[in-house]
């Protein structure tokens, strides 16, 4: 936990006339690190993702990517922060090359277009026609746009949706290169195969709210089972004051509450670790169901979701 | 330039150039970046050139077959000794502009909107104004190349008249381009589909160039018809630009009339255009 602060978002509440999509959202993202906001569709991802990229305005809550506010700073935040939209597409009668070629001029740094067309797969297609790709053709030349301004960070929104698991896994592979030279990443998704394999730590999103928080070998580790206190902080704290601790695998929310799930002496590292920052926990009970319930009940939903895209594909 | 054939090197840019904060594109680059878009639209007019057969081929070919009639060219008394001809050429000139206007311009922007690529320019460092700026460039380009053809054939084939007010002609023509595109503008910002443009783009054109004069000149109409064509917005275009090609100086109340579509129009659209 060294690395410094890329992405910082607190307490992000979003909604939409009487329906609440984004409700305290909160979680920061290290730079160079893959972050994935996994969970059932509607649970508020993509409204997490668009409201930290700027493109829409959160009703209550503070988003920070490397120090800027991404409405305030939007110049700025635009020229850093890569995005790859759900259900975008592309004029049907432009090619490959004359939309890369268009893209790249919109950036002072942009990246090494041919390397990136090299590794997507799209190096023998720039005279194709938009409207002759196929549809993982499609999503990849939008995993291009995204990163062809060199960005610091990229938000991918469903980026393997529609492809084969041949592209899936070369797709994998370009987001650890990128990330390999720095490149934060923010990866929405509701596929727990991608998210295993790719993010360092998940938020387990579920109706606007973090329903839990770790990498994604501790969290299947509190599904299996885990020991697991739950308590009420005299104050608000940063998460990553307890994920930093070794005994921790993931800490939740459930309303004013806190959910930490971990081994060892978990009760002890975690008033301790409290009180060094001035916070008491009140309320302590030793619990081993709730994370674990939130989990199953999660993934669940998601194992449907993933059949029925699997059916219609 | 960009280009992708070199292999651009690498930018020996720091890892964490977090307190560097990014500059918006120099000036240089915009202008690259603002060509590039430019040209993308260019080509897409050109590759399915719907807008360009309509609003620059069939006002240039029903020109031609109008000049070609022998019974166009008769003084007319009903014309104020005018012929037929010279009443269809500001008629034409106007059909070419408000083809572009409204339908040209709105039809890629929706269907832009529709297809989700005004909302991705609006990650990038690019505000998605530009492409309206860009659309904006190519149907004026279109509407410029119509007009110089219209009125060469007519000058040299069929025997118009010189403008009698140069001055007053592209004045007029002005008026008529800053009166008609925030209508078009309109369209595009109530419209949320390609095909809802296209539909209130006709529904639009064809009552309007009814009042232009497309199928019983503005002289020969009743005097009711001609005193609402005279505000309606394509009237008072045709009625300016033929003051100024036969006459002189345009007088005022057209020139204002298109100012107030101008204005209204303008200010309509501006509040009712959505980018998503």
């Amino acid at each position: 936990m060294g690395a410094p602060v890329s992405v910082e978002i607190a307490h992000l509440r979003k909604t939409y006339g009487s329906l609440v999509a984004v409700d305290d959202v909160s979680f920061s993202v290290a730079e160079g690190e893959i972050f994935g906001l996994l969970g059932p569709n509607g649970a508020g991802k993509t409204t997490t993702a668009e409201c930290a990229i700027g493109l829409r305005a959160p009703d209550a809550g503070t988003i920070r990517l490397l120090g800027l506010d991404p409405r305030a700073d939007r110049a700025e935040v635009h020229e850093i922060v890569g995005v790859q939209l759900q259900a975008s597409a592309l004029p049907d009668r432009l090619r490959v090359g004359e939309i890369l070629r268009m893209y790249e001029s919109f950036y002072r740094q942009p990246a090494d277009v041919s390397e990136l067309i090299e590794v997507l797969g799209l190096a023998g297609k720039l005279r194709d026609f938009y409207r002759s790709l196929s549809g993982g053709q499609r999503q990849r030349l939008s995993i291009a746009l995204a990163l062809i301004g060199g960005p610091k960070i990229a938000v991918l929104d469903e980026m393997t949706a529609g492809l084969d698991p041949q592209a899936r896994r070369d797709t994998w592979e370009l987001i650890e290169g990128v990330r390999d030279r720095g490149v934060t990443i923010i990866l929405v998704t509701h596929f727990m195969e991608e998210a295993e394999r790719l993010c360092d730590r998940v938020a387990l999103i579920d109706s606007g709210r973090v329903a839990a928080l770790g990498t994604p070998a501790g969290l299947a580790a509190q599904a299996r089972g885990g020991k697991s206190v739950r308590f009420l902080p005299s104050a608000s704290f940063d998460d990553r004051l307890l994920t930093g601790r070794p005994e921790v695998t993931a800490v939740g929310h459930e309303g004013q509450h806190v959910v930490v799930t971990g081994t060892g002496e978990l009760v002890n590292v975690v008033i301790l670790t409290l009180a060094s920052a001035g916070v008491t926990a009140r309320d302590v009970q030793l619990d081993s169901s709730s994370l674990e319930d939130a989990f199953v009940k999660l993934t669940g939903r998601h194992l449907k979701d993933l059949d029925s895209e699997g059916a219609t594909l | 330039m960009n280009s992708l054939a070199p292999s651009l090197p690498r930018p020996a840019r720091p890892r964490r150039a977090r307190s560097r904060p990014a500059l918006p594109l120099p000036g240089t680059a915009r202008g690259a970046a603002f060509r590039q878009i430019v040209l993308n639209e260019a080509r897409l007019a050109w590759r399915r050139p719907v807008a360009l057969i309509a609003g620059v081929l069939l006002p240039v070919l029903l020109l031609v077959i109008f000049g070609e009639l022998p019974a166009f060219h008769q003084a007319l008394p009903q014309l104020g000794g005018l012929t037929l001809f010279d009443a269809y050429v500001p008629v034409l000139i106007v059909f070419s502009l408000a083809m572009l206007a409204l339908l040209g311009l709105p039809i890629p922007l929706v269907s832009y909107r529709e297809l989700g690529v005004l909302r991705r320019l609006s990650t990038t460092p690019v505000p998605p104004s530009w492409l309206l700026a860009a659309q904006g460039i190519i149907q004026l380009g279109a509407a410029m190349a119509a007009l110089l053809v219209i009125f060469a054939a007519a000058v040299a084939a069929f025997g118009t008249p010189a403008p009698a007010s140069p001055g007053g002609l592209v004045l007029s023509i002005a008026a008529s381009i800053a009166g008609l595109f925030p209508i078009g503008l309109l369209i595009a910002a109530l419209a949320r589909t390609a095909n809802g443009a296209s539909v209130i783009g006709r529904l639009a054109f064809f009552p309007l160039m009814f009042f232009a004069g497309l199928w019983l000149p503005r002289a020969m109409m009743p005097a009711l018809l001609q005193d609402i064509s005279n505000y309606t917005p394509l009237g008072a275009a045709v009625q300016a630009i033929q003051d100024s090609i036969l006459q002189g100086f345009p007088p005022a109340a057209p020139l204002l009339v298109l100012a107030g579509y101008a204005v209204v129009f303008g200010f309509l659209a501006r509040r009712f255009f959505r980018w998503e």
